[in-house]
């Protein structure tokens, strides 16, 4: 196994990851009335709120503070206040989130005294703004996302009685997969707080009357009162401890935290459930063993044809490692793992989870902070066959013919990224039909002419001779 | 359905119109040989449905007016005073517009075989690749995305070395000719010389490095326009100052090859005898585009993103420009009209009426098939240039439909002017709008369909209503008469789809079956 980043390369060719403030956008959106502004050029607005529309399909309302080079040069409070109150005008947020951009950062606004400034001016001190600082240079949008969330937790929590509500911290999952969280924590009967929730948010279903802000999302009140939780579950096995929120939970109030892999696959799936149990100490119920059941019998089903899979799984960090674990179990060779995301932890990780698995050649090759010239480059060089994650793998199928199954964000050139369902005994039956039946397709599209071209030509009388002797 | 006499029906009204004499003559003429309307699924679809759902919404929520928009707002027949257009966005109203550089990186993007290197963080670079439907007959080079990646230190210490070993690389790995450098904001505050390090670089490599200043704070996306515009300046300036001869093509400015609309266009000037020499920027090449100056005059589309270019190109190489659309039948005829005439060719002239006849008759049955469907629906619009804006109130009336709302991110005054012509009295017109502005108007207005671009799709779907994409990462081709029957047929596919006979359900299920018990009891 190789281990490889791209931190010496002068340019980026085709790139893997996205900037922090689109994470940021995410997590706010998970919150109950929240709207989020962009401090910065009018532009990243735009493009994230493109980006993340493409995707989930939904309006995606995003303020700018619309600098010019006039808030550039003197500075961009007037930009900001004003910003802020128009959001108020026009939305009625309950709650807003202040990112910073690149240039915000660079020009270095004072975002936290300008918003309370802010307050204090037009009388609204009971409005809740959480200042993040992501500027787009700080790294991808997985860490805008997991800061984000951080900050969310510290702006809202507060000391709170102990109480039974567990906390479930994701990371960016789909609208889907967030349901599916919360279906089996309803059939375990266990009470929780899942931050942040916007399986409604930025999956909303048709209404007569249109929304704003659409409805659902975390609300403020669950947050205040996450410190009382019994425990924290945080689906981030691969986030760096300073931008952990269920770390701060811990931390400042000494709620124990379990940091867990997304239950993707059979072993994670496991060992979320036990988890449960042992926290709760409720029992895993029959409905939910018939799901492992049935996942079980599925793997069994298709082993063979997944074997045939050599496969690149590129994405964010937290999808890269689960998908590579759901591959491992079920036969699929992962021979490149690549993020574009800087992050040492899933290096490790990885290595770990391969060593466990013997039928795993280990010509493996594990890529951070990486870009797609990079990615296909290798895929070249290792004779993939199958890529998993997102859209902008396309490329992979465009170029090497290498088909791709689509996972995780932005999917933006199919329909239903939000409805992808991957978590749990039953996601992940659906997750690997997804694989199986791409390496099928492959199969039976190909295989008449292969096995024709391969040995249907009669020898040549040298090569007779040549076997002869 | 007899559909023929469908579309005769059409015809008929058309040509009494008095507006489109021309197509009923060629109707009249060919002979009734009107061709079947291609209608694949919709054929079985229930047309008559969406007319009884009508009046969607009854509830307009008021919202608060922004008092500095309140001036780039205006109802056709009830304010005088001119649009204001051409500002800054409002800071928190949720602009729909990008910025300076999403401006200079769309124009520029579609020039197939050049670099396009984004000097900036990696977000500029991840949020335009590949976004626009351009197509090429050569290199593709420039659907790659190349960016400096700039990181913390590089905007501590500045970025200039990177860029000139980025620049380094790329020229070993690709052997480009030409690299376009594009400016981003933190590129543009932490000053550094992008002049100098593209000089060097072309220095160094023998081949052109052209900067592009588009950082994304210094104007709105039509400065951006103007910074891609002073970039082909830069490239298709003659070595030396030496005179380029010239001969009879023409250059098309402002056609980005969508879906390969370029070459629907190219086509139709071939056949009436006229030679394009170079598009900007659809499907040009560093060698087409230094052959520009060799034109005789320069047909203009996109006015917003290419009139600066096109007043250059006439004040330095001397070359006289014509604005043109090939946006609709009407406006189509029209333009090969007024280039064929520019010519003053009796036999281009004729070619001309030629290709317009066999071109109308060949889509006219189609469209008139739709416009049956479509005629008295109600369009809102809100696209990012005038031209389009201008050349979609006159499409819409060719399939019966009236503009009621519309707007651009980036129109001119003389280009709101003409839209305030050519709507009807009561239309509300507006300037860099926002989703909550959108919304009002879509309900107050009673529209059936949006036109617009991703960030509005879901809007219109969320309401309810119909959609029509008119974006630059479109897949099918909306020039010259083969995209005047593809949007007809859009329109037809969107605003008479049987999807909408559900759309009072959702949340409010009870209600929606009181009120129409006969779409619920189709549906079981």
């Amino acid at each position: 196994m190789k281990k490889q980043s791209r931190s010496f390369r002068n340019v980026s060719e085709n790139p893997c990851n996205m900037c922090m403030p689109l994470g940021g956008i995410i997590a706010f959106k998970g919150i109950q009335g929240s709207m989020t502004l962009l401090h910065g050029s009018q532009g990243c607005a735009t493009y994230m709120r493109r980006t993340i529309s493409e995707h989930y399909s939904e309006p995606i309302d995003v303020a700018s503070s619309s600098l010019n080079e006039k808030g550039t040069v003197f500075g961009g409070e007037a930009n900001l206040k004003k910003g802020l109150e128009n959001v108020c005008l026009l939305y009625q947020p309950r709650i807003i989130g202040v990112l910073t951009t690149c240039l915000a950062e660079t020009i270095g606004e004072d975002i936290q005294r300008i918003t309370a400034d802010y307050k204090l001016e037009k009388q609204r001190p009971e409005l809740p703004i959480i200042n993040v600082p992501t500027p787009g240079y700080g790294g991808s949008h997985s860490e805008g996302y997991w800061h984000t969330v951080k900050k969310i937790t510290a702006g809202l929590a507060k000391e709170t009685p102990k109480h039974s509500k567990l906390n479930l911290i994701i990371p960016h999952i789909s609208a889907a997969d967030i349901r599916e969280l919360k279906r089996l924590l309803r059939l375990m009967t266990i009470e929780f707080t899942l931050l942040p929730d916007y399986s409604d948010t930025l999956d909303a279903p048709y209404a007569e009357t249109y929304q704003k802000i659409p409805s659902g999302g975390t609300s403020i009140e669950d947050i205040a009162t996450m410190p009382g939780a019994p425990a924290t579950i945080e689906l981030g096995i691969t986030v760096e401890e300073g931008v952990s929120p269920g770390k701060y939970l811990e931390n400042e109030f000494g709620v124990p935290l379990y940091r867990l892999p997304l239950p993707v696959g059979i072993e994670n799936t496991n060992l979320f459930f036990h988890t449960l149990k042992e926290i709760t100490g409720k029992e895993i119920p029959e409905e939910i063993q018939r799901e492992r059941g049935r996942l079980l019998d599925g793997m069994f089903d298709s082993h063979k044809h997944n074997f045939q899979g050599k496969a690149v799984i590129f994405g964010e960090p937290e999808q890269v490692f689960s998908a590579t674990k759901l591959c491992l179990e079920n036969g699929v060779t992962p021979k490149i793992m690549a993020t574009g995301s800087r992050t040492r932890k899933i290096d490790q990780l990885l290595a770990e989870e391969l060593k466990k698995f013997e039928h795993v050649d280990q010509e493996t090759v594990i890529l951070s902070d990486t870009d797609f010239s990079i990615i296909m480059e290798k895929c070249r060089q290792m004779g993939v066959n199958l890529a998993i994650g997102h859209s902008e793998g396309k490329i992979l199928t465009e170029r090497e013919g290498i088909s791709l199954v689509r996972y995780g964000f932005p999917v933006h050139d199919r329909v239903g990224g939000q409805r992808l369902l991957s978590v749990g005994y039953q996601g992940t039956l659906i997750f690997l039909d997804r694989i199986t039946n791409t390496l099928l397709e492959n199969k039976y599209k190909n295989y008449r002419a292969r096995m024709f071209e391969k040995y249907y030509p009669l020898p040549s009388p040298a090569e007779c001779e040549l076997k002869a002797r | 359905m007899d559909i023929s006499s469908d579309a005769m029906d059409g015809i008929e009204r058309l040509a009494t119109d008095g507006r489109k004499g021309l197509l009923g003559l060629c109707a009249a003429e060919s002979g009734y040989t009107l061709r079947r309307p291609l209608l694949s699924s919709f054929e079985t679809a229930p047309i008559a449905v969406n007319c009884e759902v009508k009046k969607m919404h009854e509830n307009i929520r008021p919202i608060p007016a922004i008092e500095e928009r309140k001036d780039s707002i205006q109802t056709k027949g009830r304010t005088r005073q001119e649009l204001k257009c051409d500002t800054d966005s409002v800071a928190g109203c949720v602009s729909q517009r990008a910025c300076v550089y999403c401006g200079a990186r769309v124009v520029l993007n579609p020039i197939t075989d050049a670099i396009h290197l984004v000097h900036g963080p990696i977000g500029c670079a991840s949020y335009t690749w590949d976004i626009r439907g351009s197509l090429t007959s050569g290199a593709d080079l420039f659907r790659f995305s190349f960016s400096t990646d700039l990181e913390e230190l590089d905007v501590i210490f500045g970025g200039e070395k990177k860029l000139a070993r980025a620049i380094d690389d790329l020229t070993a790995k690709y052997h480009p000719k030409l690299i376009f450098v594009y400016s981003t904001c933190i590129v543009g505050v932490i000053g550094d010389d992008l002049e100098a390090v593209c000089r060097a670089a072309a220095e160094k490599h023998g081949i052109q490095v052209i900067p592009v200043q588009s950082s994304g704070f210094a104007g709105n996306k039509s400065a951006g326009y103007r910074a891609a515009c002073d970039a082909l300046l830069n490239l298709i300036k003659p070595e030396d100052n030496q005179q380029i001869e010239k001969d009879k093509t023409i250059n098309y400015l402002g056609d980005f090859n969508l879906a390969g609309e370029l070459w629907i266009i190219r086509n139709y000037l071939k056949r009436i005898g006229i030679e394009l020499n170079v598009a900007f920027t659809g499907d040009s090449s560093y060698e087409t585009l230094k052959t520009a100056t060799k034109a005789s005059f320069n047909i203009v589309q996109c006015a917003g993103s290419m009139i600066y270019l096109a007043n250059k190109m006439k004040e330095l190489y001397n070359i006289p420009y014509l604005n043109v659309s090939f946006l609709g039948l009407e406006d189509t005829s029209e333009s090969l009209r007024r280039i064929a005439k520019t010519f003053n060719d009796l036999e281009i002239m004729r070619r001309t009426e030629e290709l317009i006849k066999m071109e109308t008759v060949s889509i006219i049955g189609e469209i008139q098939y739709y416009r049956q469907r479509l005629q008295g629906k109600k369009a809102a619009v809100y696209v990012g240039g005038g031209y389009k804006a201008i050349s979609l109130i006159k499409q819409f009336r060719e399939l019966g439909i009236e503009v009621v709302m519309i707007g651009t991110q980036t129109g001119s005054k003389e280009e709101y002017a003409t839209i305030n012509n050519l709507v009807n009295d009561g239309t509300v017109i507006m300037d860099d709008t926002n989703p909550s502005e959108l919304e009002r108007f879509i309900l107050e207005k009673e529209a059936d369909l949006l036109v617009g671009g991703v960030k509005e799709r879901p809007l219109a779907y969320k309401m309810g209503i119909a959609f029509i994409d008119h974006n630059h990462d479109r897949r099918h081709p909306l020039s010259g008469y083969a995209g005047a029957v593809n949007f007809a047929r859009e329109v037809y596919s969107t605003v008479c789809s049987p999807v909408w006979k559900y759309r009072k359900r959702g949340d409010k299920n009870e209600k929606a079956e009181q009120k129409f018990p006969q779409c619920e009891r189709k549906s079981l």
